[in-house]
């Protein structure tokens, strides 16, 4: 009997793998939110699992701030030509110019605020009843609060007070016309899960994960990359580094964190070896409140 | 290694954010930008200790009232195994949020203050690991510190609790002495009482034998949805995607289809992404074939021929109601169990429980939030299922109010 016993990343692959059906069960117009980093790649690989030989029941939708890495624009689009689904491209750029929305300003001015603009817009211009993405429970502590079906009203708002109950492994997507439910198939996987699982199904990541040199500037004991999105003060001190990201986000509010780990395996050990959480280390935008998270997330946000 | 997945109850000022702060804290699994956040946020404490609750209140209100308000999930790791907590809120407000919770557990810690003994709350949580059959409970007596870590204190509580737990048929129980502000027998042994010669808190979470229950005679299948690619290669494929519920599945095996009765053999079983193999079980994800070309959808369940599960159209169920607006005879909603959704009315109020005294109210005007209830539901269409006491997997399901689109109930199918 003890035989048929699942493994820990078996157990979260066929959780995983039965949401995404179910998702595919119980939607009309369901979409998958891709952004290039390591979390969305996993879904992508977990939807190859749980509908080929058939296509995806849903189109890759990429929220394109202007500000990603351009190795994680050029890998998703390897990505899509290789698994041969549908791209929807929406741009913050767009957003901005046709709705006259305010950038931020300062040092590290981030588009990630203004991005639910574009999701929002997006979602109502398709229709989309259900919108598959990679957050998961251990990355922040409104996100560990946060169901699998989570439903959005028209604004797309969350409202932690009123979420449904979520019983044994029954999800619940009936919604008003309007209101789309966010759903997240790895939900109950932690950071060393995700890197544990890439590592036996060899998944292909973009290059910068792994470590690089990389020309940034320290900035609060944080490592920002030198680009265009940035004000470079005079007082700034860049330096060429050996990095690598850990998360994969905009180049404004994503940090680097010095590393020489270059393959998956180096990854895994250092993760086990860390002192830091993910979002502690290498996100700037976390940093602004206690509630950061639960804001962003009861305004539309992922 | 496996994944157990635990949830911890109790009230209000019983210590359980503590106890999981202190589980995280002592075994390692906080990282310190997350201490130094907490650390940050104690200040104002006058003994200088950090907060180690602060780590599992993750909404705004529920720093600012000093309660947990929903459930929040938090993960560890040790070299043993992966945990899953499900910290959820034990006032009884918030009951729906613990059997939400507790669903999906396979252990349950119950926390008792030493003070106070087997509590009102006690009883409403270990009523909820009753109905919910839930595998293993241990019982953490808190707060020792307090009773000069007492040993007949101690004692006591075990006699008292153990009572209980005859009472509701709860049959799996292990106690256990700690302190959780000040970590004693959380992680390590405490030295504070040495008259207590179990494992620590950890220890019995790593050790403890849970039964993923391979359930060899009731193979189970919910189909979630049909894979046909439609392309010129795969014409005639056709593959019904779902999950083992329960049981092993085999190439060969002669099978039924639910409700419809329709029979064939199992053709091909795929695993992720199309890998055939020769047999899969509960609760691998995967694609089955069928020998003959048969109707099956969504919603159908595919059982093996050496046991049919029941088919009716009257459900005797016991239902923890959820929602705000109250819960009356002929009311209609929809029963969700599994991937098969049906239209369902209340014929009758059998009882409410008083889920601290136990009491059987009978034939009750309504049931309000939170109540635990017997109820006769009548369906439009015959549902699949099995008795929960027996299986499980296949014995709850959820009611959908179809005007809120709300899930208003959690039905245990007697």
């Amino acid at each position: 009997m003890s035989t048929y016993r699942l493994d820990y990343l078996d157990e979260l692959e066929s959780e995983a793998i039965h949401i995404f059906r179910e998702v595919a069960g119980q939607f009309e117009k369901p979409a998958l939110l891709f952004s290039g980093g390591k979390d969305s790649i996993t879904l992508v690989h977990l939807a190859l699992k749980a509908f080929r030989p058939g296509k995806f029941p849903f189109p890759l939708v990429h929220i394109d701030t202007g500000h990603n890495f351009p190795e994680a624009l050029l890998f998703r689009d390897e990505l899509v030509k290789q698994i041969d689904e549908k791209l929807i491209v929406r741009c913050v750029e767009d957003t901005i110019r046709t709705k006259q929305l305010t950038e931020q300003k300062g040092k590290f001015a981030s588009r990630n605020q203004l991005q639910t603009y574009t999701l929002l817009d997006t979602i109502q211009e398709f229709g989309f009843d259900a919108c598959i993405g990679g957050a998961r429970r251990d990355e922040e502590k409104a996100r560990a609060k946060e169901r699998i079906f989570s439903v959005r009203d028209e604004f797309g708002q969350w409202e932690p007070k009123r979420q449904r109950p979520e019983l044994w492994n029954m999800y619940n997507g009936k919604i008003h016309k309007g209101e789309n439910v966010r759903v997240f198939p790895i939900s109950n996987w932690t950071e060393l899960d995700i890197w544990n699982y890439i590592r036996r199904e060899k998944i292909a990541l973009p290059s910068i994960y792994f470590s690089h040199d990389r020309e940034v500037l320290e900035y609060e004991g944080q490592y920002v990359a030198v680009s265009d999105f940035i004000r470079i003060d005079e007082t700034d001190v860049i330096a060429t580094r050996k990095v690598r990201y850990r998360t994969v986000g905009d180049m404004t509010c994503t940090a680097a964190v010095l590393s020489d780990a270059s393959t998956v395996e180096d990854i895994i050990s250092e993760i086990i070896t860390t002192k830091t959480s993910e979002r502690g280390e290498t996100r700037i935008d976390d940093r602004f409140s206690e509630a950061a998270m639960e804001d962003r997330k009861k305004n539309g946000y992922f | 290694m496996d994944i157990l997945r635990f949830i911890t109850a109790g009230s209000v000022d019983d210590g359980k954010s503590t106890l999981i702060g202190r589980l995280l804290y002592d075994s390692k699994n906080i990282m310190i930008d997350q201490l130094a956040a907490i650390e940050r946020q104690s200040k104002h404490k006058e003994d200088g200790d950090i907060d180690l609750a602060l780590l599992t209140d993750g909404l705004r209100a529920e720093r600012e009232q000093g309660i947990t308000i929903d459930v929040a999930y938090k993960y560890f790791t040790t070299p043993k195994r992966k945990f899953i907590i499900a910290d959820a809120p034990g006032h009884i407000q918030y009951t729906r949020n613990m059997v939400t919770g507790a669903s999906n557990a396979d252990l349950i810690i119950i926390l008792i203050d030493a003070r106070n003994g087997v509590a009102e709350q006690t009883r409403r949580h270990s009523l909820i690991a009753s109905l919910l059959h839930m595998p293993q409970v241990i019982v953490a007596v808190n707060k020792m510190d307090l009773v000069a870590y007492s040993q007949d204190v101690y004692n006591n509580i075990v006699i008292e609790y153990a009572k209980l737990a005859k009472l509701l048929d709860l049959d799996q129980v292990t106690y256990i002495p700690v302190s959780a502000l000040y970590g004693d027998n959380i992680v390590e042994r405490a030295s504070s009482m040495p008259w207590y010669e179990g494992e620590s808190l950890l220890g019995l979470l790593e050790n403890v034998e849970v039964q993923k229950l391979i359930n060899h005679d009731k193979a189970r299948f919910a189909v979630q949805y049909v894979i046909r690619p439609q392309t010129q290669a795969l014409h005639d494929y056709r593959g019904y995607a779902g999950k083992i519920l329960s049981g092993i599945y085999r190439k060969g095996d002669d099978i039924t289809v639910l409700p419809s009765g329709a029979t064939s053999t199992i053709k091909a079983i795929e695993t992720g992404g199309g890998t055939s193999v020769d047999e899969a079980f509960a609760p691998q994800a995967v694609v089955l074939h069928t020998a003959d070309d048969i109707d099956i959808s969504r919603g159908d369940v595919i059982v093996l021929n050496k046991d049919i599960p029941k088919a009716a159209r009257e459900l005797e169920i016991l239902l923890c109601w959820m929602d705000n607006k109250p819960l009356l005879a002929g009311n209609k909603y929809l029963l969700q169990i599994n991937s098969t959704r049906v239209k369902a009315v209340i014929k009758d109020i059998v009882y409410s429980m008083d889920v601290n005294s136990l009491q059987k109210n009978y034939h009750p005007e309504k049931g309000e939030l939170n109540d635990i209830l017997k109820v006769t539901l009548k369906t439009a269409s015959p549902v699949v299922y099995d008795s929960y006491k027996d299986l499980p997997v296949n014995g709850g399901g959820i009611l959908i109010d179809e005007t809120s689109n709300v899930t208003v109930g959690a039905c245990i199918i007697q």
